[in-house]
């Protein structure tokens, strides 16, 4: 009972430590050396499989990537370093073997274009955000009545009120007064609610 | 002001995608070898009598087409026609066999005739990994010198042997 358990703990840990990755590495392709071959391995990873677009030699079972993970490996056996091996493998596949692509002028554009875009996008965000400020702080609301427009209003409150039936007291009419300045601004300003919030308990129809 | 800059952006854009002179085709990578020496190789004749095995020095003193190409490969049996036209309007033409088997080869080459001066055989692809081949069929133009002018990914087509073969060729003899 005890070997079980042990067995099937050592199982778990296999399980848990995800075993052996799925490798296109064969074994009759690695190095004796270890530290040559981790070094294989990781220039290997840098390295595109040309026909397979975005995999990368060390994931491919490509014939190419094959061949040229067994390249990497003669040129370090050689002797080179790791920078050389690239160097000979870009020599004749070009920079597109290049997972990474390397900062040169023709692809400036490439590396550029994204911070690039970023400084336009926050400096178009910033401009909006204080032409926003701005044109809030300005006034909040519309340009107070001039004097022939306070006259006319007073006139039409004066009507209004000594046509309404219930006897319209002063206190009255200075609410509805009130009542149209705010509806003058809160149609101007919507997104004012504070304004309206005064009259909201005296009209039920006041639009929310 | 906006409508132009868009117009503008369709324009370019326009011209980016009909333009395939330019080289925008994305699935066409250039070859960081051309302008550069033929890289050397030393391959074996594909059997005794089949003429071939040459060395990268054989390339020099007279303007060469290197053909890569395989009995597996199909579009390289499409183009075999135009190769074997090249080699009969007197155009030296070398062979690289490319992961091939000697006796699939050799029937092929009886089949379909053999254009070739000479063969290189390169089953390991060894040969092509120094030459940048990515697959079958391509096809370099070598220069006197033996440097590679031009190289070209894929079968040859009588449109590509018009446009862009035949006046490569004509630049670099004339060149």
């Amino acid at each position: 009972m005890k070997q079980v358990s042990a067995c099937l703990a050592l199982m778990i840990l296999v399980l848990l430590a995800g075993g052996a990755p799925a490798l296109a590495v064969q074994p009759d392709e690695v190095l004796d050396d270890p530290i040559l071959e981790a070094r294989a391995r990781e220039i290997s990873t840098e390295l595109r499989c040309v026909v397979c677009q975005n995999q990368s030699i060390d994931d491919s079972d490509a014939e190419i990537a094959r061949d040229l993970r067994l390249l990497v490996r003669e040129r370090l056996v050689a002797g080179d370093d790791d920078e050389q091996v690239v160097q000979y493998i870009v020599a004749r596949y070009g920079d597109f073997v290049l997972l990474r692509p390397p900062f040169q002028p023709n692809t400036l554009a490439l590396w550029l274009a994204p911070p690039l875009m970023a400084v336009i996008i926050a400096t178009l965000a910033v401009l909006f955000y204080q032409t926003y400020q701005r044109r809030r702080l300005a006034g909040g609301g519309p340009e107070p009545l001039s004097p022939t427009d306070r006259a006319e209003l007073d006139a039409l409150v004066e009507r209004i009120a000594s046509t309404s039936p219930p006897n319209p007291s002063g206190a009255r009419r200075s609410q509805f007064r009130a009542e149209i300045e705010d509806g003058l601004k809160s149609s101007a300003d919507l997104d004012d609610a504070e304004a309206r919030g005064d009259t909201d308990g005296s009209d039920g129809q006041q639009r929310t | 002001m906006p409508v132009a800059l868009f117009a503008a952006l369709l324009g370019v854009m326009a011209t980016l995608l009909t333009d395939g002179d330019r080289n925008n085709d994305p699935s066409r990578l250039p070859s960081p070898l051309v302008g550069k020496p033929a890289p050397t190789i030393s391959l074996p004749a594909i059997a005794e009598n089949i003429p071939g095995g040459f060395t990268s020095e054989d390339l020099k003193g007279e303007v060469t087409i290197v053909n890569v190409f395989a009995s597996w490969c199909i579009p390289c049996l499409a183009e075999h026609p135009l190769i074997t036209q090249l080699a009969a309007d007197g155009v030296r033409v070398y062979g690289i066999n490319h992961r091939d088997q000697a006796a699939d080869a050799i029937t092929w080459l009886r089949r379909h005739g053999n254009p070739y001066m000479a063969i290189g055989f390169d089953a390991d692809a060894r040969a092509s990994l120094e030459w940048g081949v990515t697959g079958v069929p391509e096809t370099f133009i070598i220069d006197a010198d033996g440097t590679i002018a031009y190289k070209h990914t894929g079968p040859i087509t009588p449109d590509i042997l018009e446009r862009k073969i035949l006046p490569k060729l004509r630049e670099v003899a004339g060149g």
